[in-house]
């Protein structure tokens, strides 16, 4: 249950995009049209159910104060979490690497829908934020911290793909010209926002 | 090469600082750097250290890479400009840690997430891969005042409006808007103060931006 509520959560009330701002970047350039923004989506979903369980083990049991403890007595008070900037980048990318490799290897077709996108996830916030809200917020099992990984990809996507929808729709619409392209998509941002903190308080 | 025998603030020198401040604003024109850009204006004080933080680790990775821009193989550039961001950002965290505690306490995860604001990566890629070291420090100053500006300017909205009071370093919490006001019954616009109206903040300030400036509408 306490999974379920993390999901949730996460993909609802913490959303990535609409509650921390994490991702605006490639949010804004690439939710031209829904096709390709459900692409980046997948793969976002895809990285962060990856790498946050790993930076979660990590840091449980190198980073984090005490937590060499493994290693033996005189490691049980070194505290090496000031280097988890660096290594959680380190992480990402080279995890964002391997899996190129593998959807390439063993499902080509999901890697030529997503080939582009991959590599630039590397640098995309949202990636990076999942790993630091973990380790900020202190989940508590890996259980936790994958719910909140798949949660937070789901969010991203469920944001990208509904701005993609509204703003090929908003080809037709008549939107004063100092606005057009990025303004407006700001607004409807903000917008999209409000009507999901909607959700704020829920509690499974 | 005449930039050699160039004055060190010549008028193209110069334009390396001045165009980001307005036509080419990383913010609301290259749309680099939102990601961290928002989240931290609730507040006047955490928008100010912000814009500091990123003009220290943009401008010393701009000078750092320039510096070795002709060193790095093509093929693994990302990964040195990555290690070297995140280098900077680490000392920019633990200076914060140690003295402005409860600023860093604030800013929480986005003091780390300076290593994938794309301003950074951006203007190393566009920039310091391809220029002198001067010229590099100038871009830096450039862009991130750039970016500085916008952050202070939706802080400033949202603080003054959410709460009623401004938060400068150094000084605490400041009461602009005047007791009697309250009296009259005036309310502070609580909605300023969520996530949401920092994205709508921007999106005014573009809009004001570009009808200013017909040139930057997109068609």
């Amino acid at each position: 249950m306490e999974l379920v509520n993390i999901f949730v959560k996460s993909i609802f009330i913490d959303n990535m995009v609409f509650a921390y701002f994490l991702g605006m970047c490639s949010y804004l350039a690439v939710s031209k049209t829904v096709k390709t923004s459900f692409g980046l989506g997948i793969a976002v979903v895809f990285v962060l159910a990856i790498t946050v369980p790993v930076d979660f083990l990590l840091n449980k049991y190198v980073l984090s104060e005490g937590s060499l403890a493994w290693l033996g007595e005189g490691f049980a008070d070194i505290d090496l979490s000031f280097l988890s900037f660096i290594i959680f980048i380190a992480v990402i990318a080279s995890m964002v690497q391997l899996v190129e490799m593998i959807v390439e290897k063993f499902a080509p077709t999901l890697y030529s829908s997503l080939g582009i996108f991959l590599p630039l996830i590397a640098v995309n916030c949202a990636i990076l934020g999942g790993s630091l809200f973990m380790q900020e917020r202190g989940y508590e099992t890996l259980g936790e911290a994958t719910a909140f990984g798949i949660g937070s990809g789901i969010g991203w996507l469920l944001a990208i793909v509904g701005i993609a929808a509204i703003r090929e729709k908003l080809r037709y619409s008549n939107v004063p010209a100092p606005l057009r392209g990025l303004g407006i998509t700001f607004i409807i941002t903000g917008l999209m926002g409000i009507a999901f903190m909607s959700f704020m308080g829920i509690k499974l | 090469m005449s930039s050699e025998k160039e004055p060190l603030f010549s008028a193209k020198n110069l334009k390396l600082i001045t165009t980001p401040l307005g036509a080419q604003n990383p913010i609301t024109n290259q749309v680099l750097g939102i990601c961290s850009a928002l989240a931290v204006t609730a507040k006047l004080e955490p928008a100010i250290v912000m814009s500091i933080s990123v003009m220290f680790v943009l401008v010393f990775s701009n000078l750092i890479i320039s510096l070795i821009r002709n060193t790095i193989p093509s093929r693994i550039r990302i990964i040195v400009q990555l290690v070297i961001v995140a280098a900077l950002v680490i000392l920019v965290d633990q200076i914060l840690k140690a003295f402005a505690y409860e600023v860093s306490k604030q800013l929480s995860v986005f003091v780390g997430l300076i290593i994938t604001n794309c301003i950074i990566m951006g203007r190393l890629e566009a920039f310091a891969l391809g220029n002198k070291p001067w010229a590099s420090v100038l871009d830096g100053i450039g862009n991130a005042a750039g970016y500085g500006m916008i952050l202070v300017i939706v802080a400033f909205f949202r603080e003054l409006l959410g709460a009623g009071t401004l938060t400068l370093p150094g000084l605490g919490t400041l009461q602009i808007v005047p007791d009697f006001l309250y009296d009259l019954g005036y309310v502070n616009n609580g909605l300023m103060i969520l996530p949401p109206m920092a994205l709508v903040t921007v999106g005014i300030i573009i809009w004001v931006q570009r009808s200013r400036n017909k040139d930057l509408i997109e068609s």
